[in-house]
């Protein structure tokens, strides 16, 4: 089993090598990245790649580690026994299988993806290390050992919020993944618009890079955000030429709301562009 | 083999530990390395490096690692490294071997080896039988053995261009611990004391049963509140003059400060807390707190956070009515600042200036004096043993 990226996803080689890393290694593999750089989209074409079933479980602040794992409802088990059904006798009835226990029990082997990790409690990494380590766990509610048929392969995305704790990562291969340069970047434009004007990408990419270095900026424009502008570029019928005007750095490009989502960036950038107005 | 490579990683402070040294092995036995040094590269920094900050540390240790190797003869570092991958593999120890490898075996090796490279330079035009025999031979550079593999350090042939990892890409990512809103908010989380208040969510099971019960078997159930950090804090800034350039770092902190508590009063100050403080940054005096009402209003269930440089004219500290906005005071700042202590038991004093300058300026360790050591610098680590300290 090889992941080599897919037609709609454009993987570098040290990404390609992580993913396989974790594949035959069967350990976890922790992807980091900014905002924006495919992180949650990787697991999705992972599974669709190597044809396995996604298993999804994003974490909010509240999760706790039990959830992945299963929940027990007891007031529904209350409920029922005053109104004397039958189903009440075993509690097995009354057990919601989290993620974890879905992957450990299919019978094919499943991509689980835990996404943005770093939202919930600190100590949240630290409740899956034996789950993640050896696949298994103990229902304490039906006194059985859940084991995994088939080690899932697990993808944990982090947005780097919080230091995740050294035990946790022992367990783990790292990747970061790193902002895409240009012939990269102009690789995954090529994947998602196959029919756009060359030089209307060109131009935007010229004009994407050089917003990207401005100093001071809150949040630097990702690939996502590039993605939407091209599609509104081309959706409004933008002139190339008007953009490398725009890349000298005189005029604000048009539709930079796709970019920017800050109001101090775009100011930032208005004022720019007056100074360089003023210079020429 | 490959321990050499290890252990330069580990003393160029890298966080790498035997266990990721041995799943770096297992890869490479199962292949997943194509023999090239950017694979090796790519593999290595997988299996050891578990955070981006340490990405350009250790591509710094991998250039210097590997720029020492020279080929023998005009064989290019790429080839010698492929040749001992490739001859690697064959001789993967399991963990158990490894531990008893001997140092001694390594050292009398590494003599022999001497020995030979001695007699080499005298019998140049004899051929060297020795050497040789389909890379198995344990003696000679890039040869393998059991204890390691030691490349030497000769300068012979090329020195081809390494890429990749001398580009440092990753150099921004370093760890400088660039202070921000939100890992501020993660320090301050450690001042907790939990309380329930707010809308009854949780389900209560042990009043649900008690209930229950007293109703003879009907099911009556109790939600309770969830648990919210109920901490009370009043900080305290100074500002103008010599905090100025401290601004962006105290307005971080105080807008990670008013997410993280509930119950949070601040108070603006200049130079030294003395007679009253003020809200906005309003100096009319009419609309100061003076710090009596202060005390009588914010009991001593609030902790105290002083945010300050502490840096003045010593006198400021121990003369009445010298203060640049305090000029009618009837007390000095010291006994002041002596007294809100005496009433605020839990406080502490955040010093954005840096630890290593404490000592220049004298009032700061007059007041760290008085604040009984509890002075700690404006950094992520500072921040955490001050909220450790107040939580007691």
């Amino acid at each position: 089993m090889r992941f080599e990226g897919s037609t709609n996803y454009v993987a570098t080689a040290d990404l390609q090598l992580a993913v396989n890393a974790a594949i035959t290694l069967q350990r976890p593999l922790l992807i980091k990245g900014e905002p924006g750089t495919g992180k949650t989209m990787l697991a999705e074409e992972v599974a669709a790649a190597l044809g396995m079933p996604l298993l999804q479980w994003h974490i909010k602040s509240t999760t706790k580690a039990q959830h992945g794992l299963y929940e027990y409802d007891a007031v529904s088990r209350l409920r029922d026994s005053q109104l004397g059904e039958e189903k009440v006798a075993n509690i097995a009835n009354y057990i919601i299988k989290g993620v974890l226990w879905q992957a450990f029990e299919s019978d094919q082997q499943t991509v689980v993806l835990i996404d943005e990790i770093d939202k919930a409690d600190i100590e949240f990494p630290n409740d899956l290390l034996r789950e993640l380590d050896r696949m298994e766990f103990f229902c304490y509610e039906t006194r059985e050992l859940i084991q995994a048929k088939h080690r899932p392969i697990i993808i944990i995305t982090s947005n780097n919020e919080k230091e995740l704790p050294d035990a946790f990562l022992r367990r783990c291969f790292f990747h970061y993944i790193a902002f895409p340069d240009r012939e990269t970047m102009a690789q995954i434009v090529d994947v998602h618009f196959p029919n756009l004007q060359e030089q209307l990408i060109r131009e935007a990419l010229e004009v994407f890079f050089e917003l990207r270095q401005i100093n001071g900026l809150k949040k630097k424009p990702s690939t996502s955000e590039l993605l939407d502008w091209l599609k509104l570029l081309s959706a409004e019928g933008v002139d190339p030429d008007s953009l490398s005007a725009k890349s000298k750095r005189t005029e604000i490009p048009p539709m930079t709301g796709a970019l920017m989502k800050n109001e101090q960036d775009v100011g930032l950038l208005q004022r720019i562009v007056s100074m360089n107005r003023q210079r020429t | 083999m490959l321990i050499d490579f290890f252990m330069h990683l580990k003393s160029r402070r890298l966080p790498v530990t035997t266990t990721e040294y041995l799943a770096l092995l297992e890869a490479l036995q199962a292949g997943l390395a194509d023999y090239s040094l950017d694979g090796f590269y790519s593999l290595s920094r997988l299996c050891m490096i578990k955070s981006e900050a340490h990405y350009d540390k250790f591509d710094v240790a991998f250039g210097e690692y590997f720029d020492n190797i020279h080929g023998k003869n005009g064989v290019s570092a790429e080839d010698a490294l492929k040749e001992l991958l490739n001859t690697a593999g064959s001789h993967i120890q399991s963990g158990e071997n490894l531990f008893d490898l001997d140092v001694v075996e390594q050292d009398a090796l590494r003599s022999e080896t001497r020995k030979e490279q001695n007699n080499d330079e005298q019998e140049e035009e004899k051929s060297a039988p020795m050497k040789g025999g389909a890379g198995n031979n344990p003696l000679g550079e890039g040869g393998v053995q059991k204890e390691g593999i030691r490349i030497d350090n000769q300068l012979l042939g090329n020195r081809s261009a390494i890429k990749g990892w001398d580009s440092r890409e990753f150099k921004t990512l370093d760890d400088e611990s660039e202070l921000n809103t939100r890992s501020i908010k993660i320090a301050l989380r450690r001042l907790r004391k939990f309380a329930r208040e707010g809308i009854h969510e949780e389900l209560d099971l042990d009043n649900t049963i008690d209930s229950t019960a007293r109703n003879a078997g009907w099911l009556d159930i109790k939600m309770r509140p969830e648990r919210r950090n109920k901490v009370k804090v009043l900080i305290m800034f100074d500002i103008r003059g010599s905090m100025d350039v401290h601004i962006k770092l105290c307005k971080e902190l105080f807008s990670a400060a008013k997410a993280e508590f509930n119950q949070l009063e601040w108070f603006y100050f200049h130079n030294i807390v003395c007679d009253s403080v003020w809200r906005q940054n309003d100096t009319h005096v009419a609309s100061h707190y003076p710090l009596p009402y202060l005390m009588n209003r914010y009991g001593k269930d609030y902790k105290l956070i002083i945010v300050g440089d502490a840096s003045m004219g010593p006198t400021e500290l121990t003369e009445p009515g010298v203060s640049y906005s305090h000029n009618h005071s009837q007390e000095s700042g010291a006994v002041w600042l002596t007294r809100l202590l005496d009433h605020y038991r839990q406080a502490v004093w955040l010093n954005p200036e840096p630890e290593r300058y404490w000592h220049l300026t004298q009032s700061i360790g007059m007041l760290r004096d008085i604040m009984q050591n509890r002075m700690y610098p404006l950094t992520l680590s500072g921040l955490e043993q001050a909220m450790k300290v107040l939580g007691r």
